[in-house]
């Protein structure tokens, strides 16, 4: 399959962000956290896609939109094979895998709804981890672990 | 250990825990120290527990301390609303150490970042309980003569009981071979075995319990709480699978010991009381020594 192809499957933009190999099942897991569905740009969305190396895979693009840390913190958390592709007048001007943080602060929830950071305005801060190849979030506070599927991000 | 806050077991390494025991063999000699001289704690109950609180309670005024704080949250002013914070930042200008008990996860250590006062957790939700963990190793050690290399059997309910979570984490740095002992429902969560893993340590999984205890130096037992069975049929299938009663010591160690952190219910015979193998009214005896060495260790009086 070559890449023109592709660009038949998923329309091209001008100016943007795509957000490639992202596993085909966390899709729209990653439109969730981003806040896409409230985005006023055009957004586009592929899932079940073929790709070389992962056998299937998502993909967005987001016109007129740039990634920073934190949102890009998000995607590593639940995608951490995803690449960021940054597009400029049609020309791929960056290309960058995403990288899983040690820590998050502020932007996960804790999904032990006990826990101190869901009962008092606390924020809340993980050590982000790895148990038998899955990420997860380890609470500061309660130390309950959250796994990929319990994550919710404010 | 010197205005630290104890939070979690996990926070003082191996030597602070040998330290703290050793401290608390002192007070078990002389429990009568007055190291506090007047000094002002904190105990602060937002539910109640009344042996731990009371166990606090014993330790300072054997020190000579003073008491101010609260049994429940219903005689405190969080049934006005008020915020954690709030509370901790205010008792702070009152007192030199809180003793807090709190029925929300992570609780004590939000405290222990927002106070400036050394906080020591009384129990925090289903979280920690890190005194309950010092005076289990502390018996341990009294009663077996070490720490070391010893066979640790934990038996009943090792899923949701926090005092076997924080012993077994605790425990990993002794050498200890572990025998777990549970309803299939209620085996030990991955994420304490994890722990267990990492150290190394051999450990086995039982749902009998008999065959275990001529293997045993310690047998660590817990009550089966029905409220943990969606379905009381199965509760009633394995109510009576964890009782221990007194024959069933006959092939136990010369030096095996029962511990249990109390309450209990049915799953220790009374006829077990009178074994001199009993060790759990003992055990709750020295949770004071502990406590004492622990406010005398963070407030640097030893």
């Amino acid at each position: 399959m070559n890449n023109k192809r592709k660009e038949l499957i998923v329309s091209a933009i001008s100016n943007g962000t795509v957000i490639d190999h992202i596993p085909a099942n966390k899709l729209f897991q990653v439109i969730r956290i981003l806040d896409l569905e409230k985005s006023d740009k055009e957004v586009y969305f592929g899932t079940n896609l073929e790709s070389k190396k992962y056998g299937r895979k998502g993909i967005i693009k987001i016109s007129e939109k740039y990634f920073e840390a934190n949102e890009t913190d998000k995607i590593a958390l639940v995608a951490p094979t995803a690449t960021l592709i940054e597009i400029r007048d049609f020309e791929v001007v960056k290309k960058s895998t995403v990288n899983i943080p040690e820590h998050v602060e502020k932007i996960a929830k804790c999904f032990n709804p006990n826990c101190v950071t869901n009962k008092e305005q606390v924020p809340t801060k993980f050590k982000v981890i790895k148990v038998d190849g899955e990420i997860k979030l380890a609470c500061h506070y309660c130390e309950k672990n959250t796994s990929q599927n319990n994550m919710v991000f404010h | 250990m010197k205005n630290r806050s104890l939070v979690s077991i996990n926070d003082y390494s191996k030597e602070e825990i040998m330290q703290i025991l050793e401290i608390a063999a002192e007070f078990e000699k002389e429990p009568h120290q007055n190291l506090l001289n007047g000094r002002v704690i904190a105990s602060l109950f937002f539910e109640p527990s009344t042996r731990t609180r009371l166990s606090f309670e014993s330790a300072i005024q054997k020190m000579g301390g003073n008491v101010v704080g609260f049994s429940s949250a219903a005689t405190s002013s969080v049934q006005k609303g008020e915020s954690l914070k709030d509370t901790i930042l205010t008792v702070c200008n009152y007192s030199d150490l809180i003793v807090m008990r709190h029925p929300v996860d992570g609780s004590a250590r939000y405290a222990s970042e927002v106070a400036t006062v050394p906080i020591i957790n009384a129990g925090d939700g289903a979280n920690q309980h890190p005194t309950q963990c010092l005076l289990d190793l502390y018996s341990i050690k009294k009663t077996q003569g070490t720490l070391e290399n010893l066979e640790v059997t934990f038996v009943g309910d090792l899923k949701y009981g926090r005092t076997v979570h924080s012993l077994v984490i605790a425990l990993c740095q002794f050498n200890t071979k572990f025998h777990l002992v549970s309803p299939v429902e209620l085996k030990l969560p991955s994420a304490v075995k994890r722990h267990i893993k990492e150290a190394n340590l051999q450990y086995e999984q039982y749902t009998d319990f008999s065959e275990v205890i001529p293997k045993s130096d310690i047998i660590y037992m817990t009550r089966i709480q029905r409220e943990r069975f969606p379905d009381p049929l199965e509760y009633e299938k394995v109510k009576n699978a964890y009782i221990l009663d007194n024959s069933m010591l006959d092939n136990s160690r010369e030096n095996c010991r029962i511990l249990h952190p109390l309450p209990r219910v049915n799953e220790i015979s009374i006829d077990v009381d009178s074994n001199p193998k009993a060790y759990y009214f003992e055990q709750a005896l020295n949770g004071v020594f502990v406590r004492q060495a622990l406010i005398a260790a963070i407030l640097g009086l030893k």
